[in-house]
C-alpha cells in the first residue's frame, strides 16, 4: 500500500435529490466511466448514476477483461483503439491501480479461410494505425510456448495475429477507479435504486420513476447492458437487441502458466490468467435469449474440450466457478450509441460480448454526446439510424466468440 | 441444459436443436411498398421480454421441424404453443 492511505470508503451513499441535469441508469463500468467523463471533461456535476443492484455487479463483474482494439472496420478500430489509448494512461488518471497488463493478444487460425481472414484483418488494422502482426504457427508457439500448434491435433494451428497492446485489467479496480473519482467531482452514486418507468410528455423525457420515487432529469442517459431493452421497452421503444447469456469460468489458482490472452473464433474458446493465478476461460454466447444469468452446461463441455486441444498442459486442471452474465446483441455485433426518438433520452447499448474493452472510450463519447446534445465524432456510425440506412458495422468476424 | 419438447420426437436435449429467434414475423404482404423504416423492422426490430416468449426452434439434428413454444426468458419455463402442430397432425 502506498503512503497515501487507503479510505474506508471509495464514494458516499447519497439519498436521491427530486432533480438532476443528467441522470444516468445503469452502474456498471459504462455508467460510471460516462459519469466521470461527463465531470472532468464537461464540467457536468449536477449528474446521477442510478443503479438497481450494487455499483458494478452486472456484466461488470462478471467479463473476463480482456482488452484490444483490433476490431476489421474503420469505425470500430476508431472507437476501441481511442479506448485502448485512454487505458493506457488510465492507472494514472484515476490514480488507482487498474492492473492493467498489456501482454498480448493472439487470435488463432486453424483453417485457410481463418488464416485470410486473419491477415486481411492486421493488414486493415495496421491501415487503421492499430498494432496487429501476422504470427505463423512457429512465432505463435515462441510467442505463447504452453501452446499446442502441431499436426496432430484435431484443430492444428496455421498461424495468429498478435496484437501486443492488448491483454487484461481487473475490473472491479476499474469500476472503483471511475466510482471515486465521479463521487469526488460530486456525482450521486445511488444503489438500490431500480428504473422502473419513464415520465415522457410532448415526446420528451421529463423524469425517471424509481423504486425510491420520481427523480426529474435534463436529460436521462441508459447504459443498462444486457437490460436496455426491458428499459426501452417502458419508454415505448423497441430496439435492435437480443439479450443472451454469456457464460465464463475460473479454474484452480496455478503458478504463472501462461503468458498472454489466448482467442480462437473457430474452436470456440479464449483463455488467459488472471493476476492471482486462476484461468479465465470463456465462449460464444448460448443461442437462447435470456435473463436468467445462467446459461447451458454443454457450452462449457465444448469450451472445455477446445481448450484441451490447444493446451493438452491443462488437462488436470479443475474448474472452481462458472457464471454467467446477460448480453445486448444487436444485429452487426456493434454497439449503438446515440439520440433516440424520445428527445432527451439517449442509449449506449449493444456492447454485447466485447464492451469491457470499451469502457473507457465508451464513457468517453458517451459523456460527449450527453453534454452537447449530438454525437461524438466516434460515436456517430454507432447511431440507431444505421438500421434504417442499411450502414451496418458488421464486426461478427472480430467480436462472435472473442471478447 | 433444456429438455424441448419436439412435436414429432417428444422431449429432447438443448443440444439437438438450434434456436430460431421470435415467433410471428411474418414476410411483408406487399414487399415493394415497404419504407426503409418498415424494412428495418422487419429485418433487424425484436422483442426482447423479460418474461414469456414466443418464439421457434428447429429439431436440426433429429426430425428437422421447426416448430414454436413459450418459453419464459428468466426461469427457461417452456410451455406448449397451442398454434404449434401436435404429432397426431403429421398424418
Ligand atoms: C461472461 C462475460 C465475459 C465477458 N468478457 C469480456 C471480455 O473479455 N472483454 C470485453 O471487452 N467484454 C467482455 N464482456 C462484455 C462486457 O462485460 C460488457 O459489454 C460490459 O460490461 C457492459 O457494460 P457495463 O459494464 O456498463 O454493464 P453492466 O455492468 O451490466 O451494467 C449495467 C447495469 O445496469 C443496471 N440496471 C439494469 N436495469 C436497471 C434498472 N431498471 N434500473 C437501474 N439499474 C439497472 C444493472 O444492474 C447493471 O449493474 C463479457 C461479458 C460477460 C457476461
Amino acid at each position: 500500500m502506498s503512503a497515501r492511505a487507503h479510505p474506508d470508503f471509495l464514494w458516499r451513499n447519497p439519498d436521491p435529490r427530486p432533480s438532476y441535469d443528467v441522470v444516468i441508469v445503469g452502474g456498471g463500468g459504462h455508467g460510471l466511466a460516462t459519469a466521470y467523463y461527463l465531470a472532468e471533461n464537461h464540467g457536468i456535476t449536477d449528474v446521477a448514476v442510478l443503479e438497481k443492484g450494487w455499483l458494478a455487479g452486472g456484466n461488470m463483474a462478471r467479463n473476463t477483461t480482456v482488452i484490444r482494439s483490433n476490431y476489421l472496420w474503420d469505425e470500430s478500430a476508431a472507437i476501441y483503439e481511442h479506448s485502448l489509448k485512454l487505458w493506457e494512461g488510465l492507472s494514472a488518471e484515476l490514480d488507482y491501480d487498474l492492473m492493467f497488463s498489456q501482454r498480448g493478444v493472439l487470435n488463432l487460425a486453424h483453417s485457410l479461410h481463418d488464416v485470410r481472414e486473419g491477415r486481411r484483418r492486421v493488414n486493415a488494422n495496421v491501415l487503421n494505425g492499430v498494432d496487429a502482426e501476422w504470427l505463423d504457427a512457429d512465432e505463435a508457439r515462441a510467442f505463447c510456448p504452453i501452446l499446442e500448434v502441431g499436426g496432430h491435433t484435431r484443430h492444428p494451428v496455421l498461424g495468429a495475429t498478435l496484437q501486443r497492446r492488448g491483454g487484461i485489467a481487473k475490473h472491479d479496480h476499474v469500476a472503483w477507479g471511475y466510482a471515486r473519482g465521479a463521487d469526488a467531482l460530486g456525482v450521486d452514486l445511488i444503489q438500490g435504486c431500480e428504473v422502473t418507468g419513464f415520465e415522457i410528455t410532448g415526446g420528451r423525457v421529463r423524469a425517471v420513476l424509481t423504486s425510491l420515487g420520481r427523480i426529474a432529469a435534463g436529460t436521462v442517459a441508459l447504459a443498462a447492458a444486457g437490460h436496455t431493452s426491458v428499459l426501452a421497452a417502458r419508454a415505448g421503444l423497441r430496439l435492435p437487441l437480443q439479450s443472451h447469456p454469456l457464460q465464463a469460468l475460473v479454474s484452480e489458482l496455478l503458478e504463472p502458466v501462461l503468458n498472454c490472452v489466448v482467442m480462437s473464433n473457430a474452436v470456440h474458446v479464449y483463455v488467459s490468467q488472471a493476476h492471482k493465478g486462476e484461468l479465465v476461460m470463456g465462449a460464444g454466447i448460448d443461442p437462447y435469449t435470456s435473463y436468467g444469468q445462467r446459461g447451458s452446461f454443454h457450452v462449457i463441455e465444448e469450451q472445455m474440450s477446445a481448450a484441451l486441444e490447444l493446451f493438452p498442459i491443462f488437462k488436470r486442471v479443475r474448474v472452481v466457478r462458472t457464471w454467467a452474465g446477460i448480453v445486448d446483441v444487436s444485429p452487426d455485433a456493434s454497439p449503438i450509441i446515440g439520440t433516440t426518438p424520445v428527445d432527451g433520452l439517449l442509449v449506449n447499448a449493444g456492447w454485447g460480448t466485447g464492451g469491457f474493452k470499451a469502457t473507457p472510450g465508451s464513457g468517453w463519447v458517451y459523456a460527449d454526446t450527453i453534454a452537447s446534445g449530438r454525437p461524438h465524432p466516434l460515436a456517430e456510425p454507432f447511431g440507431l439510424e444505421r438500421f434504417t440506412t442499411g450502414a451496418l458495422i458488421d464486426e461478427h468476424g472480430a467480436a462472435a466468440v472473442a471478447h | 441444459m433444456q429438455l424441448i419438447e419436439c412435436p414429432w420426437c417428444g422431449p429432447r436435449d438443448e443440444i439437438e436443436f438450434r434456436y430460431g429467434g421470435q415467433a410471428g414475423i411474418a414476410y411483408p404482404k406487399d414487399p415493394a411498398a415497404l419504407s426503409d423504416e418498415e424494412w428495418a423492422g422487419y429485418v433487424f426490430m425484436r422483442d426482447n421480454p423479460r418474461g414469456w416468449f414466443h418464439e421457434r426452434w428447429f429439431h436440426v439434428h433429429g426430425c428437422r421441424t421447426w416448430f414454436s413454444v413459450r418459453r419464459h426468458t428468466v426461469t427457461h419455463e417452456i410451455g406448449r404453443d397451442p398454434g404449434s402442430p401436435r404429432r397426431e397432425e403429421f398424418g
